[in-house]
């Protein structure tokens, strides 16, 4: 509860910081608020406290999760310190939606009412919206906000809807109370069909097939920065959202939901990464590349033993590949219009440390061992065999063999090809990220039972 | 002294490789190379005083994996034959110069740590992750250093890649099943599992996937001669020499033990795309006009036979193939370098193009001569002990598959002889051909005294391994 306060004010400082013309300030402070958040986040590990009512429920889930977004959040403000740096009068304001984002997300996992989950979604969307407009003057930054803010709301519309009609067969916001009420009595078929309009709503946020259709385009024309925002740390919050929901309010297995599930995880994996395969854009690729991911982790939702652990293990190794790649992508593509794969030729003879973060990125969210994309797949698959779902199984296994194929082009053009033209020297922000990237990336392989087993 | 030492030797030797810088890499990859060679040999030592070299650590808790390890004879002979050949390969490329030296000889160590790794681990998970972890070298060396043209190479490396990779996933869950039942993935307990026959059925499929690419059995062969001919010499030599024996022993450390019935019941099928992968690639052989593709298809003739050894599920016939894929593992690195020899002089791999070397060079004619005709199974070669036991097995399942198996024995001197004729006897040709260096014939000196010496005296390594094969044999009729 108090790391959702504290995040707040720290949003409300930067913004502050502006005014006292400590502009220089803002990314350290900002920086070190948050280590100082993510230590008092994770000090009372154990805890399982209710807030206000329960309209917040601290539980090792939301602690689990909330730090991970907020070791995100980390990487993103130090990314933008260098990314704003042509335009410094914004710098405050981005690292204060960046923060207001923070605390939508941490609302989203530990929510213990559907009015604060939707409060939640809603500070998140609407910075993601502002984000991806931000800038002004780029017609096609232009076009992504208004597209995703159009879909977004849609789906916004058709979450509260969802909420309504769970409210109304149960009488009740508090998850708690719903989850007692499932338990003794059998729900009117209206709950389910909530339940149905929250999925499809939360689909929406985390661009799983078939309501994918947003993600390519508003991922093109986003600014580099937002686009990794969106796709790293924005998936996961809402994957890890729709789970708790999906856990929280379900009384008992549905065969039919499962059902569902397996057809839109399916889906997800095989036309995300078919269409991964035809784009010669590297963000449009990373969107289908992620609509993929999407149906991995939604496969989360079929297992009955250590689900949360896969998750957290699976978006946590997702998150961090994710983000040394936009790390070397941003720096590729600063100051070029389209970012097409031919951006990075040559670029393991002129940078070799950044073309090694980039494969070690692209390999791990291939899955090719040691790296911690491996030792996610191999955690999800191993509970979906258990859960007898080997026919997910082996669609996954191909989608895999499918991804292989797009994410060596890019591999091939830094190995293979000659770049013509010169590039920038690297800043130093843009090196750390990507290289901290790959630390914890082999880190968290070298030692998968730090993270596969924090949520016990 | 346990057997993670030689892990630790190449993995940090592939590091120390990087660092020491492009001119000291050969030399420091060289020193790393005869370490690992020597502390293989430490560990043969200890074997056979009867001293254990196995390790066991807990991995990871939740799910049940360990850092283990199973150093059998089997085991160990695999290892010899990996750090041995590594060291000659590496010698062997030091008339080589090479871009960016330092990346090639740590991505060289850096293979030669995940094939070893993948030969001495005894819990599933461990072995998926080394038997992976040798594809990311090679899918560099092959990229970055290899002939041709870019886009050739690309497409070819990228197919060799895709498919192994495809291969490997479908073992990957044939693994997570076994855990799903046996609720760990250590070979010994692994081995204890009564599994259904058509549970059987689908594991033997899905291994088999895996390992007929790798190794590569007809029909999966096809991204194999590209790959050889487009990679660097010494990438050649390691996927041949050493990374194809990965996929054979697999075969008999993982498959037949673990899906016995299934290996029994189909076991006509398996001997019967063996023996085609044998006839196929010794007449693809004959047609050949470029020296590292002919060499590719002998090579797919030979290992169809050894897989075809193996799958008669005979001790008779694993002890062929294990001795075979040793000496295999020595001649074809003997016929890439003697191609890489001419291709250094002449700047061509077309056989078209050579000729008349043999009145340039007698020495350099007579020492691949020697390797010739060991590669087509000559008596007093080891190859022949290897091939004459294959052979044998065969004959002992039905005779037809001795007969047309053995046409890889005729077929092979007719393709080996015809191109020998071309490439050394003949007309002088025009270009001039450098008598061939004293550290270049010192390779061939080693290779050559290698397949004599067990040719004449097989006796060490049958006895090495006969113990390890008794054993997996009496797991294969445990039902």
């Amino acid at each position: 509860m108090n790391t959702l306060i504290a995040i707040s004010i720290l949003g409300v400082l930067t913004l502050i910081a502006e005014i006292f013309n400590g502009r220089k300030l803002i990314v350290p402070v900002a920086v070190v608020g948050l280590l100082g958040i993510l230590g008092y986040t994770i000090s009372p590990y154990n805890a399982y406290d209710f807030f206000f009512n329960n309209m917040m429920v601290v539980d090792k889930f939301s602690v689990a999760f909330s730090s991970l977004f907020i070791v995100i959040t980390i990487l993103l403000i130090l990314l933008s310190h260098e990314f704003y740096k042509d335009v410094p009068s914004t710098i405050s304001d981005f690292v204060a939606i960046k923060i207001f984002l923070l605390a939508g997300a941490v609302a989203m996992v530990s929510f213990g009412n559907l009015a604060m989950f939707f409060l939640g979604i809603e500070i998140l969307s609407i910075a993601l919206y502002v984000l991806a407009a931000s800038k002004r003057l780029d017609l096609r930054s232009n076009e992504a906000g208004m597209k995703y803010f159009l879909m977004g709301c849609f789906a916004s519309g058709i979450i509260l809807f969802g909420i309504t009609l769970v409210y109304g067969s149960t009488g009740t916001f508090d998850t708690i109370a719903i989850y007692q009420i499932s338990h003794s009595t059998t729900f009117p078929l209206w709950f389910y069909i909530g339940l149905v309009m929250l999925l499809i709503g939360m689909l929406f946020k985390i661009a799983a097939v078939p309501f994918h259709f947003w993600a390519p385009d508003v991922y093109e024309g986003a600014p580099g920065l937002t686009t990794a925002t969106m796709s790293t740390f924005a998936k996961i919050v809402a994957m890890a959202a729709l789970f708790k929901l999906i856990t929280i309010l379900l009384p008992s297995k549905l065969y039919e939901l499962d059902l569902t599930i397996v057809v839109v995880a399916a889906l997800s994996m095989l036309v995300g990464n078919i269409m991964a395969l035809r784009q010669n854009n590297v963000k449009r690729m990373f969107a289908f590349s992620g609509i993929s991911h999407a149906g991995f982790m939604l496969s989360t939702l079929l297992i009955s033993n250590n689900s949360a652990n896969v998750l957290f293990y699976y978006a946590t190794a997702y998150a961090v590949a994710g983000l040394a790649f936009f790390a070397v992508v941003l720096y590729v593509t600063k100051n070029k219009k389209h970012e097409t794969i031919d951006a990075f030729n040559g670029l393991g003879k002129t940078h070799p440390l950044l073309a090694l973060v980039m494969t070690a990125s692209l390999l791990s969210m291939a899955g090719i061992p040691i790296l911690s994309g491996f030792f996610a797949k191999f955690f999800l698959l191993n509970e979906l065999v258990q859960a007898n779902w080997l026919v997910l199984v082996i669609i996954a296994i191909i989608a895999s063999i499918i991804s292989v194929g797009y994410y060596f082009k890019i591999i091939l053009a830094m190995y293979t090809k000659s770049s013509e033209e010169e590039l920038p020297s690297v800043p130093m922000i843009y090196a750390v990220v990507a290289v901290l990237g790959l630390i914890i990336n082999i880190g968290i392989g070298l030692a998968p039972s730090f993270i596969y087993d924090l949520l016990g | 002294m346990n057997v993670s030492i030689i892990l630790i030797i190449l993995l940090f030797g592939a590091l120390a490789t990087y660092f020491a810088g492009d001119k000291l890499a050969k030399t420091v990859a060289l020193v790393i190379s005869l370490a690992s060679f020597v502390a293989s040999v430490a560990i043969l030592n200890q074997h056979n005083a009867g001293i254990s070299s196995d390790f066991i650590y807990k991995w990871i808790s939740n799910p049940n994996i360990y850092l283990a390890s199973k150093v059998d004879g089997l085991a160990i002979a695999m290892m010899l034959l990996t750090t041995a050949l590594t060291t000659i390969i590496v010698w062997s490329s030091f008339a080589n110069q090479f871009k960016n030296a330092k990346g090639f000889y740590a991505l060289v160590l850096f293979m030669s740590f995940a094939m070893v790794g993948t030969f001495v681990s005894a819990d599933a998970f461990l072995y998926y992750i080394f038997w992976e972890l040798a594809l990311i070298p090679i899918y560099f060396i092959a990229l970055v250093w290899g002939n041709g043209d870019v886009e050739e190479r690309k497409r070819a490396i990228v197919k060799f890649f895709i498919y192994t990779l495809a291969g490997s996933l479908f073992m990957l869950t044939a693994f997570i099943y076994l855990f799903s039942k046996a609720g760990s993935l250590l070979i010994d307990e692994l081995y204890l599992l009564r599994l259904t026959e058509q549970e059987q059925f689908w594991i033997f499929g899905a291994f088999f996937l895996a390992y007929a690419i790798k190794i590569p059995i007809f029909p999966f062969h096809t991204w194999q001669a590209n790959t050889y001919q487009l990679s660097p010499s010494v990438g050649t030599m390691l996927l041949s020499g050493i990374m194809l024996k990965m996929g054979l022993y697999s075969v008999i450390r993982w498959q037949l033990p673990l899906a016995p019935l299934a290996a029994k019941t189909y076991m006509n099928i398996f001997l019967v795309l063996s023996i085609i992968g044998v006839v196929y690639g010794s007449i693809v052989a004959l047609k050949q006009h470029n020296l590292k593709k002919l060499l590719a298809y002998s090579s797919l003739a030979h290992v169809g036979l050894i897989a075809a050894g193996a799958y008669t599920l005979s001790l008779d016939g694993l002890r062929g193939a294990v001795l075979q894929m040793i000496a295999h593992g020595f001649v074809v690195v003997g016929l890439f370098f003697a191609a890489e020899i001419i291709e250094r002089r002449l700047n061509t791999q077309e056989i078209a193009q050579m000729g008349g070397i043999r009145i340039l060079d007698t020495k350099f004619a007579s020492m691949f001569m020697i390797v010739m005709v060991a590669s087509v199974g000559l008596p007093g070669t080891f190859n022949f002990i290897g091939e004459f036991s294959l052979l044998y097995s065969l004959y002992n399942v039905d005779i037809w598959y001795a007969v047309i198996g053995g046409t890889t024995i005729i077929l092979g001197a007719v393709y080996m002889l015809k191109m020998f004729q071309n490439v050394m006897l003949g007309e002088a040709n025009a270009k001039p051909f450098a008598a061939i260096t004293l550290q270049e014939s010192l390779v061939f000196v080693i290779i050559i005294a290698v397949l004599l010496f067990f040719g004449l005296y097989p006796k060490p390594i049958n006895d090495l391994i006969t113990p390890a094969l008794q054993e997996i044999v009496a797991k294969i009729n445990r039902v």
